[in-house]
């Protein structure tokens, strides 16, 4: 089937070459040169051209052509001149006259060819897609088998002097090759030519059919985003989409056969990715949507950081996996200010080797508040807007979205994007946080501290204000015991004092001013026990608060007495003995009633 | 407040006292939360953020399409990617309570714009809800016996074993929600009893319906608290609060558990809900005879009791003997399967063996107490006497609680997760009490001996003393002290409640010195071992995703990822409408990571169809082929240790597939895959396990991995060693083997004259003829 439709393409070819002839100016390629990369799983076409302008019009544009099916596969098209060296701008062209089976693209020339001059043009064009399984589906022991569909004479609008062809092929079975004239094969090179004096659009079909021990791992979609955080980092997660190109598996997989020793059966499939990071590349992560995905490795160095990943299972021809890997970049390797304006400096393309991506998505997220944002890329991509918001984001961040097909990794350039940012804007989101627990803190003190009764005369609010009397005063009561406990020490330590330098009058003078004071306490008491007792809340409490106050009145007499005897007997002279044998009971009540007293505060206390 | 302004500086010191004490326990709250959800960390740090084990992902399932959806898709969702043919109506009946948790957390965080994943969320909802469960554990005990016991039973709840095991980072179940709300529910159960107040009661019943929400435990709430309502009648304890206490949850719960479909009229209608309503009546009648004793005469209320019990009796008998009838005449008695095996433990094994067939429905041995709740154990019956001095309504509640859940936790390893709050409410009082005596004595003992040199030497020479004696220097002079020396420096004593009560004890219990000292060194120690045992439990045994295995061997770590291997292949590479046949184990596994459609799944709630999947892996490969095919099923999947020496794999599952293939389809006998009563895959094994699809499907080509076929679990050489497969063909294998993969085989064409041959065929092999029920889908 395919062998025959190249024939077809042909023999249109030349019908229509006779009738295009026109439409293009009547420049010769004195020498044609190309050569044919096929060891990967794209063609990379490598033509040098010497072209020469024989009339008498000065030419500004030069004409390259592709058959059509090579030309929708077309990734990559570079053209340069050798001295000096100056890129090209192609664009394709649309020509009158030119069939459908023909793509046209025109190159600038840096300055017109007037007659005799020459020039030498380098192209570097990208082919996927042209090598074409076949057969189309194989077993897992097979080799993988494609074909390359070429033309020996390259197709041109223009006559070519002389040309040559070379195929470089992986270092493999050959299975067979078109042989014209001047075909070599010389190791792993296929040499075809050279050819001299062709016509336009001399088209001589060739076919290649080798072994290819390429991955041809296609990315259907590629979503990459690349974050810009002002703190210091550019964050950067990829979503693949993977697929295998090559022919497709079919019958049994068997791990047995895939892991056999010494001939493992499997050599379509392809284990690993190698994606070539940036340097000073870190928090690297390979998952999927299960989880993390523990077979990958990591190598970095100064100059770059690789990343050996291994997708969870062995892909063969026809399956599918998904995987996202995401890693952190410094930010100042990136980001760059110029003429008030700051660009982030960024690879376009996956930094997947041998990864053809069909559907590539670049989102750039800018900070919140990033102005006037334009962009530069050194070939065409479709571009749009979006915003997007994450972590406490108001406005938005704005989203910078590049689209663009069938990239390879020529594509692997540097794209700018220019925006404009007041370094204020870094601060709003922790002023935000910091405002918000301001927020909550004063929202809980004024909760704690006010009073949102609805009704003020509800009896539970009531009771509860009677509750927070009672205990307020129960404070009082208590503070005042302790006031009348302090002073009995005060009492107890003039006793000591007493035995230590037999002052009696300043003993008596202690106890009349204990005396008094307690006297002022028991007053104070008076009112506070009184409302205790009239509180209806506090009912179960009055009983234990007038226990304390008498056991507290039976413990100053019993003091007094104490105290009264001791000084009796100071100035009776009575020996300490004697003393101490007559206060021996009092002193024991004293005890035991002291000791009830606190049980008593502690209960209280409790409340 | 109004104590702060007082002007008397003992009362602001005793103000000042209680607010450090409470910013103190806060602060040690805040702590226990932290070390609650850090402790669950291990799986994350070890292996990585991601969902564990089989029924978690049926949860992170829900989760995702709720938070895709919306709530009122999630009501009426019906799954028709499990349970082929006949789907499942997820919205009616799943515990909605975890997901919806999730899904709400998820939702107020996207709203914030924080963008979490949800299954980030979902990881980390169980470390955040033990940290919830260990302050509704300290509410709980604190209500019970005072915020020292509660301190220590929710830093002992915070790094249970038991708890921690259900509750990793990952293990995304209901259970991590379900025990916090267990614990709060009767948190507030016990706060509506001590107070009476109806707020609490109200939020009671919220609770309840929470827990509703989220667990099938429920049934344990919902009879323990009648249970300890009637404990309180019988013991004399009838009071208004246990009426306010009870008969709110009743009415209410009742009719907040009936929304949740999952239960619906089962809240009124099973028998697992009769207790609460009998006690309900009962406290009626209890509050009636009450109120009646109030207002009669001592003697007239004798001749009314003689008079309403003999009427009384009659009526109640009548009945009594209507509930019994329609009981009875319900073929389980309106109890459910596993309630049934938890009243009669052997209820279970005898007649289904599908929730026998799964591990954590079987007893629990010894040392799984030990490994689950550690010095627990030995700490619960000291907790268990704390609470008998003085048993009050609360305290009786607790004991009640921890005597049902060892019951329930004897006949089902699962629940000693109901085991484990208890037990740390038990300990947490024993803990503290324990501390109390110890410390008060030791205060008691050092408060008197420098009594003796004060009184010796003069009492202003304290400051001395003071440093001497250092942290414990808090006898019973403390209050004699302060007062006289303003007692500033005793204030920042931090333990100061223990300091109050022990005062109380120190007459009846006052120990010596050193064995206070001595002993309370042992109880640190025990509490250090009960450390040690958790964070080692909770690093080694529990944090394991059982999806990714790992092992140490000399080159480092391994790791078997074949699970995920095989389900993100199933994913990728297969069409999005296949259908997966597999053990029911991996049904949920299958669904959510590899998002296709499995015949039986995890929720086992058709025996039959579970029957039908388990004769397909028994029979020969024709028959299960046919009857996968009538299925519709494009690859069966099953899981096979031997190479690696994974235990858990199909073949030693493989009799419960018989058994329950057997069930319902009396052709697969137990006995033919048996020689002499022993399960064997050798040379002795019997020919139809030897030809059975799972033995098939297991080894197949297994031989040639080394030449003799050497099965690393069962530790033998298998017994049928070369053999092709006719109708299935094997399409993935992950890279330790531990999931294959293979796919059915497309019908032969059907050929004039050698069809006749192919039936005449089957026939003689005597495979169709046997029984007319061995397929019921053809």
């Amino acid at each position: 089937m395919k062998q025959s439709s190249v024939v077809d393409l042909l023999l249109l070819l030349l019908t229509i070459a006779v009738l295009a002839t026109p439409a293009f100016s009547d420049l010769v390629l004195s020498k044609v040169e190309r050569r044919i990369d096929v060891t990967s799983q794209f063609a990379r076409v490598t033509k040098t051209l010497k072209v020469v302008n024989p009339g008498s019009e000065s030419v500004s544009e030069f004409m390259l052509i592709f058959p059509k099916f090579l030309g929708n596969n077309l990734a990559y098209l570079s053209v340069k001149t050798k001295r000096p060296v100056a890129n090209l701008s192609v664009k394709k062209a649309d020509p009158k006259g030119i069939p459908d089976s023909i793509s046209v693209y025109s190159v600038g020339l840096p300055k017109t060819l007037s007659k005799g001059d020459t020039l030498t043009l380098e192209v570097v064009a990208t082919f996927t897609n042209v090598l074409q399984p076949f057969p189309e589906k194989i077993t897992q022991g097979e080799i993988h088998l494609v074909m390359l569909q070429e033309s020996s004479q390259y197709l041109s609008p223009y006559t070519v002097e002389s040309q040559s062809l070379s195929i470089k092929l992986p270092n493999a079975r050959i299975e067979s090759y078109s042989k014209l004239e001047n075909t070599k094969l010389q190791g792993s090179e296929l040499k075809y030519g050279p050819y001299k004096n062709l016509s336009p659009f001399s088209y001589s079909p060739i076919v290649v059919h080798f072994e290819s021990k390429a991955a041809f791992s296609v990315a259907e979609k590629l979503v990459r985003e690349i974050e810009v955080s002002h703190w210091g980092n550019v964050q950067v997660t990829e979503h693949y989409n993977v697929v295998h190109r090559g022919a497709q598996l079919k019958g049994e997989f068997s791990r047995l056969d895939f892991q056999a020793r010494p001939n493992p059966r499997g050599a379509s499939a392809f284990r690993h990715l190698l994606a070539r990071l940036p340097p000073r590349a870190h928090s690297i992560y390979y998952r999927d949507d299960i989880g993390n995905i523990s077979t990958s490795e990591m190598q970095s160095d100064s100059k770059k950081t690789e990343l050996l990943i291994e997708p969870r299972f062995p892909l063969f021809g026809g399956w599918k996996t998904f995987f996202t890997i995401g890693y952190g970049l410094p930010l100042s390797d990136f980001l760059f200010a110029s003429e008030g304006k700051r660009f982030v400096n960024i690879s376009f393309g996956s930094p997947m080797i041998d990864l053809v991506t069909e559907k590539l998505i670049v989102q750039v997220v800018l900070p919140e508040g990033s102005k006037d944002i334009s962009v530069t890329t050194p070939f065409a991509v479709k571009q749009s807007r979006e915003i997007k918001y994450s972590h406490l984001d108001i406005a938005g961040r704005p989203v910078v979205v590049l689209e663009k097909d069938n990239v390879v990794l020529d594509h692997n350039q540097h794209i700018q994007v220019y925006y404009k940012f007041s370094n204020i804007n870094l601060l709003s989101e922790p002023l935000m946080l910091i405002s918000g627990f301001f927020v909550l803190f004063i929202t809980c003190i004024i909760y704690t501290r006010a009073d949102f009764s609805i009704s003020k005369s509800s009896p539970t609010y009531l009771a509860k204000l009677q509750w927070d009397e009672v205990l307020a005063t129960l404070q009082e009561v208590q503070s005042i015991i302790q006031k009348c406990l302090a002073a009995h020490d005060k009492l107890e330590a003039s006793l000591r004092d007493l035995s230590r330098t037999g002052d009696i009058q300043t003993c008596k003078a202690a106890r009349k001013s204990t005396d008094s004071l307690l006297k002022d306490l028991s007053k104070e008491l008076k009112p506070l026990q009184g409302f205790l007792q009239s509180s209806p809340s506090a009912s179960h409490i009055s009983p234990k608060v007038e226990e304390l106050v008498v056991k507290e009145k039976e413990l100053q007499e019993k003091l007094m007495a104490k105290h009264t005897t001791v000084v009796e007997g100071y100035e009776k002279k009575s020996s300490g003995r004697d003393i101490e044998n007559r206060i021996a009971s009092q002193q024991q009540k004293i005890i035991a009633l002291r000791q009830e007293i606190e049980d008593l505060l502690e209960f209280i206390d409790e409340i | 407040m109004a104590a702060l302004e007082s002007p008397q500086p003992a009362a602001t010191a005793t103000a000042m006292r209680h607010a450090f004490g409470n910013v103190l326990s806060v602060l040690i709250l805040v702590l226990i939360g932290v070390l609650a959800f850090s402790i669950r960390l291990f799986s994350v740090i070890k292996y990585e953020s991601v969902i564990h084990e089989f029924d978690p992902y049926f949860n992170y399932r829900v989760t995702q399409f709720l938070s895709k959806n919306g709530i009122y898709e999630f009501w009426n969702w019906f799954d028709d990617r499990t349970w082929y043919p006949l789907g499942r109506v997820i919205g009616g009946t799943v515990y909605p309570g975890l997901t919806l948790t999730a899904g709400t957390i998820w939702w107020f965080l996207n709203s914030l714009n924080i963008p979490l994943s949800v299954e980030t969320v979902c990881v980390f909802t169980a470390p955040v809800f033990s940290a919830f469960a260990s302050w509704a554990t300290y509410l709980l005990t604190q209500e019970v016996k005072g915020s020292g016991a509660g301190l220590a039973a929710a830093v002992l709840l915070a790094m249970v074993p038991s708890y921690i095991s259900r509750s990793v980072a990952g293990s995304y179940d209901n259970e991590a929600v379900a025990i916090f709300a267990l614990i709060f529910t009767f948190y507030l159960y016990i706060k509506t009893l001590n107070t009476g107040s109806l707020f609490y009661a109200t939020l009671n019943a919220l609770a309840y319906f929470y827990m509703v929400c989220s667990w099938g435990g429920y049934t344990f709430i919902i009879n323990l608290i009648p249970m300890h309502v009637l404990l309180c009648i019988v013991t004399g304890r009838y009071s208004p609060r246990l009426y306010i206490a009870y008969a709110p949850l009743v009415v209410l719960g009742t009719l907040l558990a009936a929304l949740v479909p999952v239960v619906g009229f089962n809240a009124v209608l099973t028998s697992e809900h009769f207790a609460s309503f009998l006690v309900f009546i009962i406290i009626h009648v209890v509050a009636l005879v009450y109120y009646i004793k109030g207002i009669l005469t001592p003697k007239m209320f004798k001749v009314a009791v003689t008079l309403v019990v003999s009427i009384g009796m009659v009526v109640c008998f009548i009945v009594v003997a209507i509930l019994v009838a329609l009981v009875a005449s319900s073929p389980t008695g309106g109890w459910s399967g596993r309630s049934l095996s938890l009243l009669d433990p052997t209820y279970a094994s005898k007649y289904i063996p599908i929730i026998a067939s799964v591990s954590e429905h079987q007893p629990p041995t010894w040392p799984s107490y030990f490994m689950d709740i550690n010095v627990l154990a030995f700490l619960v019956p000291a907790g268990i006497i704390a609470c008998f001095s003085p048993l009050s309504d609360s305290s009786s509640f607790v004991v009640l609680y921890i005597v049902m859940s060892v019951y329930f936790s004897g006949v089902m390893v699962r629940l000693m997760l109901v085991l484990a709050p208890a037990a740390c409410i038990m300990s947490g009082i024993a803990l503290s009490q324990a501390f109390d005596v110890f410390t008060g004595s030791i205060k008691y003992q050092l408060g008197r001996s420098s009594n003796s040199t004060d009184d010796a030497e003069d009492t202003n020479n304290a400051p001395k003393d003071d440093a001497s004696a250092g942290k414990t220097d808090k006898g019973e002079e403390i209050v004699k002290e302060r007062s006289s020396k303003k007692g500033k420096k005793k204030e920042r004593e931090p333990a100061d409640k223990p300091s109050v009560k022990s005062k109380a004890k120190k007459k009846a219990l006052v120990l010596p010195l050193e064995t206070s000292i001595v002993a309370l060194l042992l109880l640190i120690m025990l509490g250090a071992f009960y450390v040690i045992h958790c964070v080692w439990a909770a690093a080694e045994a529990y944090s394991a995703p059982s999806i990714v295995l790992t092992s140490q061997s000399r080159d480092g770590l391994h790791v078997f990822d074949d699970f995920r291997e095989s389900y993100a292949w199933l994913s990728h590479n297969t069409d999005v409408d296949d259908k997966v046949a597999s053990w029911w184990d991996y049904g949920y596994q299958t669904t959510a990571m590899a998002n296709r459609t499995v015949i039986v799944d995890n929720n086992t709630w058709n025996n039959t169809h579970i029957a039908t999947v388990g004769t397909a892996m028994s029979s020969p490969e024709k028959a299960a082929w046919e009857i996968f095919n009538s299925l519709d099923v494009k690859y069966v999947l099953v899981v096979f240790g031997g190479l690696i020496g994974y235990p858990s794999d199909d073949i030693n599952k493989f009799l419960w597939m018989v058994r329950i293939g057997g069930g319902v389809f009396p052709h697969i006998k137990e006995a033919d895959y048996l020689r002499d009563g022993q399960y064997r895959i050798n040379s002795e094994a019997t020919p139809t396990m030897l030809n059975c699809l799972m033995y098939k499907l297991s080894y197949y080509r297994f031989v040639e991995t080394d030449g003799k076929g050497y099965d690393r679990v069962r530790r033998t050489e298998i017994g049928k060693k070369h053999f092709k497969l006719t109708h299935f063909e094997e399409v993935f294998t992950s890279h330790h083997w531990m999931v294959r993969i293979y796919k059915l085989k497309p019908a032969r064409n059907r050929i004039r004259g050698r069809a006749k041959k192919l039936k005449s065929k089957t026939t003689s092999a005597g495979w169709s003829s046997k029984s007319e029920k061995k397929n019921p889908w053809v």
